[in-house]
């Protein structure tokens, strides 16, 4: 075995109904120091369930699935490195895709203090490893619902960046249409399905979302059409009920979705833990009777290894997965958040937990990549980020002719004016009045 | 459903039961439990799925119960139904009808009795329907099913029992016109739903007393067809309103307010306008009687208008 051993990462079993802390620990402690642990590898030792333990039998749902996945999958890796979870495409992959999240993120708070963006923005700076986990296993035609914090969940998507830069500026060439804003990011293209303002209301959409899947399978008979959603939100809409009845319903007709929790512990200044009476939210998923995973959300490769499972048992018609990443934004709530109730050792934790630098480091010490290979990344980021401002700095604003477009699919719900046509119909009506 | 099949049905027991009123009779047999949903009683939730999967392709209809119901789906109609066309800058279509029964019934209490479309008349980017007859009931449920836009339908739950001969071939109706009643030259009365069959009553005494009411049921609630309305208003210079909807912020505030607007130069006399009284509709048969308009008083109304 090569000195890579040590270094196997073997995420909790889909039936965790333990974790590895002691249990006299508070789990979700800010204020207590948790001994570090070095990425990738856990010092902790994760108990697996062995496919037919009695322990196992506890549900019907699929237990054991996680086990075997990451089992076999070893064969089929780099066949240099067996033990490693990514190849080096695919770490390059994500890497640059945090790299861009981040650059991104960065660039946003910059140009909204130099006024070009405006209203409230919230900032995913911490977070990236759940977005490119999870999406970048994704194809096109899956669909991923968000909510506020949408940007980066919309750049893995595949939406360009110069789409987002130039919506957050409020430019015709955004990518929608600058009608949407930050809260707002949808791309038909890329099956994005928003951005909303108001928690838990994606929740519900991203469970249509996979029930048209399921649909068009069993009753378009379209026999091939295995497309999933990933429907992210936060702890605070955990305790929400658009939460539970959609956990329910996805439940009952096995609609392929998963339900990504991404608890960075704060909903804007409340603690997960004043707001919750059992913060461990990856215990909700068996409730409703689907598999409740936990995972470090810090750690892009336990997040993928994690959601690889999930999307797999999706796509095979097994139903929903409830997966709670613990997770952590660097940044205050939105732009204008003083950020003043998180504590620094808190902060300065969760900070020395970077998913970008960890993932930086895994590569170079498994020789994946060298530290120049990912410089030319993030150059490459710099530039296109540079080039996204620019691009939506130069772009139009809305015209006055904009302002009534859109609002109907069909825009005869306006109505037929006193003179028989229908308002739609006279030219002047698109200069935009409210006179409806 | 047959001619469509992304067309697809979700409530409470919109399936095995049939719908609380027989509407959805049947379809569960003929479409299976997919296409016609029994949902949990999540409203909210299946009301935000119905929306989910109309921007992916499908075209759900929504039953609510009763209309009341839908007021915990307020949130997904607000905010998504109405406004996702939009802020998506025009991506995603969102055509969902959303329909069920409401309206003042027999003694079915306040919260039974609810009429919504007061409620919903601004959100932006939704368009509203009333139902009076089975005529118009089918052709402005094909119609709302075949827009692109979310339409509401309110139904009217003392009107299912109706009967009528219908045409045996296919029709659609138009959601946004109005329809002529009655003709008339003496006052314009506007009115939709239920409230159609006490004007009608009414117009039977008023004939005898030698008016002429001309009748128009709006039946597009958002927007109003100012065409018809107007071309009636000019004809007859007096307005009278009658709805079922509560006196503050009704339908018939709004259509006041936009016939002010647009035909004042037209009217002999203010529009008057017969709402329900703003209470909460008593459980009491004597109360409920005097919380809505009864012909009596629409009798009386079109009496003093053309003094």
């Amino acid at each position: 075995m090569s000195a890579a051993a040590t270094k196997i990462i073997q995420p909790l079993p889909l039936n965790s109904t333990t974790t590895n802390r002691s249990p006299h620990k508070a789990l979700f402690n800010p204020l207590k120091t948790i001994p570090i642990s070095s990425f990738p590898a856990s010092t902790r030792k994760l108990r697996l369930t062995k496919p037919n333990s009695p322990h196992a039998r506890r549900r019907s749902t699929s237990v054991f699935a996680v086990s075997d996945v990451v089992q076999e999958k070893k064969p089929t890796f780099n066949t240099f490195f067996p033990n490693l979870l990514i190849t080096k495409e695919e770490g390059l992959e994500l890497y640059e895709d945090m790299i861009l999240g981040r650059s991104f993120e960065d660039m946003c708070a910059q140009m909204y203090y130099r006024g070009k963006m405006f209203g409230f923005v919230h900032l995913y700076n911490g977070q990236e490893a759940v977005s490119a986990g999870f999406i970048k296993l994704l194809k096109n035609e899956d669909c991923v619902v968000s909510t506020y914090r949408d940007h980066v969940h919309a750049l893995s998507k595949g939406v360009p960046a110069r789409a987002v830069m130039s919506e957050l500026f409020g430019k015709t060439t955004g990518c929608c249409r600058g009608q949407g804003g930050s809260m707002h990011m949808f791309s038909k293209e890329h099956n994005v399905l928003g951005g909303f303002a108001f928690i838990g209301e994606g929740i519900p959409v991203a469970t249509g979302a996979a029930f048209t899947s399921k649909y068009r399978r069993e009753v378009l008979k379209e026999g091939d059409c295995d497309h999933v959603t990933l429907a992210f939100f936060g702890d605070g809409t955990c305790n929400n009920g658009q939460f539970f009845e959609c956990l329910n319903m996805a439940a009952l007709w096995k609609l392929p979705i998963v339900f990504v929790v991404e608890n960075n512990l704060w909903a804007i200044g409340m603690s997960h833990l004043r707001a919750t009476s059992d913060p461990q939210i990856w215990k909700k998923g068996p409730a409703f009777g689907i598999p409740g995973v936990h995972v470090d959300g810090m750690d892009v490769l336990k997040v993928r290894e994690a959601a690889k499972e999930a999307i797999t048992r999706a796509r095979r018609g097994e139903g929903p997965t409830l997966v709670e990443c613990e997770t952590y934004r660097f940044r205050g709530h939105s732009l204008a958040d003083p950020d003043e109730l998180r504590d620094a050792s808190e902060k300065a934790h969760y900070a020395a937990r970077d998913p970008i630098t960890a993932l930086k480091k895994y590569m170079v010490e498994n020789n994946l990549a060298s530290e120049a290979e990912l410089k030319v990344i993030e150059k490459k980021i710099d530039e296109v980020v540079e080039e996204a401002v620019e691009f939506a700095d130069s772009s139009p604003l809305p015209g006055r002719s904009q302002l009534l477009e859109n609002v109907f699919a069909d825009p005869r719900g306006f109505g037929i004016g006193p003179d028989g046509k229908y308002r739609c119909e006279d030219p002047k009506f698109t200069e935009g009045t409210a006179h409806v | 459903m047959e001619r469509d099949a992304r067309v697809c049905v979700m409530g409470e027991d919109v399936g095995h039961y049939g719908g609380s009123y027989k509407v959805t009779k049947d379809l569960a047999n003929k479409y299976g439990d997919l296409r016609v949903l029994d949902t949990p009683i999540a409203e909210n939730s299946f009301t935000g799925m119905a929306i989910g999967a109309a921007m992916t392709g499908l075209r759900p209809i929504v039953e609510g119960m009763n209309m009341g119901f839908l007021l915990l789906a307020f949130n997904q109609i607000s905010n998504n139904c109405g406004m996702l066309h939009y802020t998506s800058g025009g991506q995603f279509t969102i055509p969902v009808v959303i329909r069920g029964p409401g309206g003042v019934g027999r003694q079915l209490g306040a919260e039974h009795s609810q009429r919504l479309e007061s409620y919903f008349q601004s959100i932006p980017g939704i368009q509203m329907v009333a139902c009076s007859t089975p005529y118009n009931a089918k052709g402005l449920m094909k119609a709302a099913i075949r827009s692109e836009n979310p339409v509401i339908l309110f139904e009217h739950v003392l009107l299912y029992n109706l009967k009528e001969r219908i045409p045996d071939e296919e029709y659609v109706l138009n959601l946004e016109e109005a329809e002529m009643v009655r003709p008339g030259e003496h006052i314009t009365i506007l009115t939709y739903s239920r409230m159609r069959y006490h004007v009608m009553q009414a117009a039977k005494t008023l004939v005898n007393k030698g008016y002429d009411p001309e009748v128009i049921d709006i039946r597009s609630l958002k927007p109003f067809d100012l065409h018809t309305i107007g071309n009636s208003v000019k004809k007859t210079h007096r307005v009278l309103i009658v709805e079922e909807c509560m006196r503050t912020g009704g339908i018939g505030a709004s259509l006041t307010a936009a016939i002010n607007e647009y035909f004042h130069d037209y009217l002999d006399a203010p529009v008057v306008c017969l709402s329900s009284q703003d209470v909460p509709t008593p459980y009491a048969g004597t109360l409920e009687e005097w919380t809505v308009v009864q012909p009596t008083q629409i009798v009386t109304a079109v009496e003093q208008l053309c003094r």
